[in-house]
């Protein structure tokens, strides 16, 4: 287990493009296309995984000379699982209508594969101000992610972008596609900006053909 | 609501990967042609059944008999990877041959969120054990559905020019929601019958 000195800044900066979970390394999909319906929700969702993350990578990173490499595993999903049961219940008891809208995917950050990658690719073996600062820098780019995504969506679907009371634009001055808000505009907003991401981006990024992988 | 219902529900109308983004990342990882999505589609229908049927019956006999519900999340996901160990271990044993066919793709399924997303979901719907089971059944099918047709569109873009900036990923997911856009047909259907 080596353990290089890094600079604890890079570690926060690099999820923003070399790492960036969602453009370049195409992890965590599925509440990425789930809950992008407005900037609002990408907001809560990204600041839950911030939480989850910084919580699993602090302490997979603290106990990990005493995790024994066969179970390793388990034990990360048990790290994992723990803080998800906080967010979970912390978010029904203070932000009910954002649990309601988020539904089943607010418990599912427990199999989203940012959070399981982080800690078996990082944390696991670095030490633990780095595993700091990578689950908030990841955490970080991953809401910047959502929201962009929600932005688009939101702004295409409705005609409008509404933070909290604010709705700006207060009126669509044209005709909004519906279609963007459900599941096939989800899709295609994410592979476009994707493209974009690697025309304009890509060579920063380690862009990794995930798919050959899960 | 009638089994039935169930069935078509989650095969066409609620179908997991195009209208409830679940599993989305096995979607597209293990789709590169169509014999390695035929036996991923094999372990999901297999496990997500008996991981819904498991569930539910975790849910009825334990959780809801000590109150304490709010464990769900942690208490699911251990049964869901205790389960998926022992289906491994058993198969390996007593089946060799359907273990050589599936066995690489079982531990990608404890990560698959489709798994715990439907026993999440049975919850939602107060689905009884028997309920649970067939729509956690209906999902795997819907699933592998989506995933077989997926993988029979991908092995034709080996004979294509794609542009380098779309290749992989992009491509998928904007085929993917040209599909989904196709499945967003069958919402209306069957509404008596939900």
């Amino acid at each position: 287990m080596s353990e290089p000195r890094r600079s604890l800044g890079f570690d926060f900066i690099k999820g923003f493009i070399q790492e960036n979970p969602t453009f370049a390394l195409a992890i965590g999909m599925c509440p990425t296309l789930a809950v992008t319906t407005s900037v609002e929700n990408g907001f809560w969702m990204g600041m839950a995984v911030v939480f989850v993350l910084t919580f699993s990578n602090v302490f997979v990173s603290l106990l990990r000379r005493f995790i024994p490499d066969a179970i390793r595993i388990p034990i990360f999903v048990i790290l994992i699982a723990t803080p998800v049961v906080i967010v979970e219940l912390v978010m029904k008891a203070y932000l009910p209508a954002i649990y309601e809208v988020m539904g089943i995917f607010v418990p599912l950050i427990v199999v989203n594969c940012i959070i399981i990658a982080r800690a078996e690719a990082f944390a696991y073996r670095y030490p633990v101000m780095n595993s700091l600062m990578d689950g908030l820098g990841i955490g970080a780019a991953y809401t910047v992610n959502l929201m962009v995504i929600g932005g688009i969506r939101e702004f295409l679907g409705t005609g409008q972008i509404a933070l909290g009371s604010i709705v700006f634009p207060s009126a669509p001055f044209f005709e909004p596609a519906a279609v963007m808000l459900t599941p096939p505009g989800g899709f295609i907003t994410l592979g476009l900006l994707m493209v974009l991401f690697r025309v304009t981006l890509g060579s920063k990024a380690k862009v990794e053909d995930h798919s050959k992988t899960s | 609501m009638s089994v039935i219902g169930i069935i078509i529900s989650g095969v066409l109308i609620n179908n997991f990967i195009f209208m409830q983004y679940l599993g989305i990342c096995p979607f597209i990882g293990v789709s590169q042609n169509l014999e390695t999505a035929l036996g991923m589609s094999g372990a999901v229908i297999f496990v997500m059944t008996i991981a819904s049927a498991v569930a539910a019956a975790f849910e009825q006999f334990v959780l809801a008999q000590f109150g304490l519900e709010y464990l769900r999340t942690i208490a699911y996901i251990l049964v869901i990877a205790a389960f998926v160990q022992l289906v491994e271990i058993f198969m390996k044993k007593a089946l060799p041959g359907l273990y050589k066919a599936l066995g690489i793709y079982l531990p990608l399924i404890t990560t698959n969120c489709a798994v715990l997303g439907v026993t999440m979901l049975n919850v939602r719907h107060s689905y009884s054990i028997l309920m649970s089971t067939v729509n956690g059944f209906a999902g795997a099918l819907g699933w592998s559905l989506a995933i077989i047709i997926f993988a029979g569109i991908r092995e034709r873009w080996q004979l294509m020019d794609i542009p380098p900036a779309l290749e992989g990923f992009p491509l998928a997911l904007i085929s993917t929601g040209l599909m989904s856009l196709a499945f967003l047909g069958f919402s209306g259907l069957f509404k008596g019958l939900l």
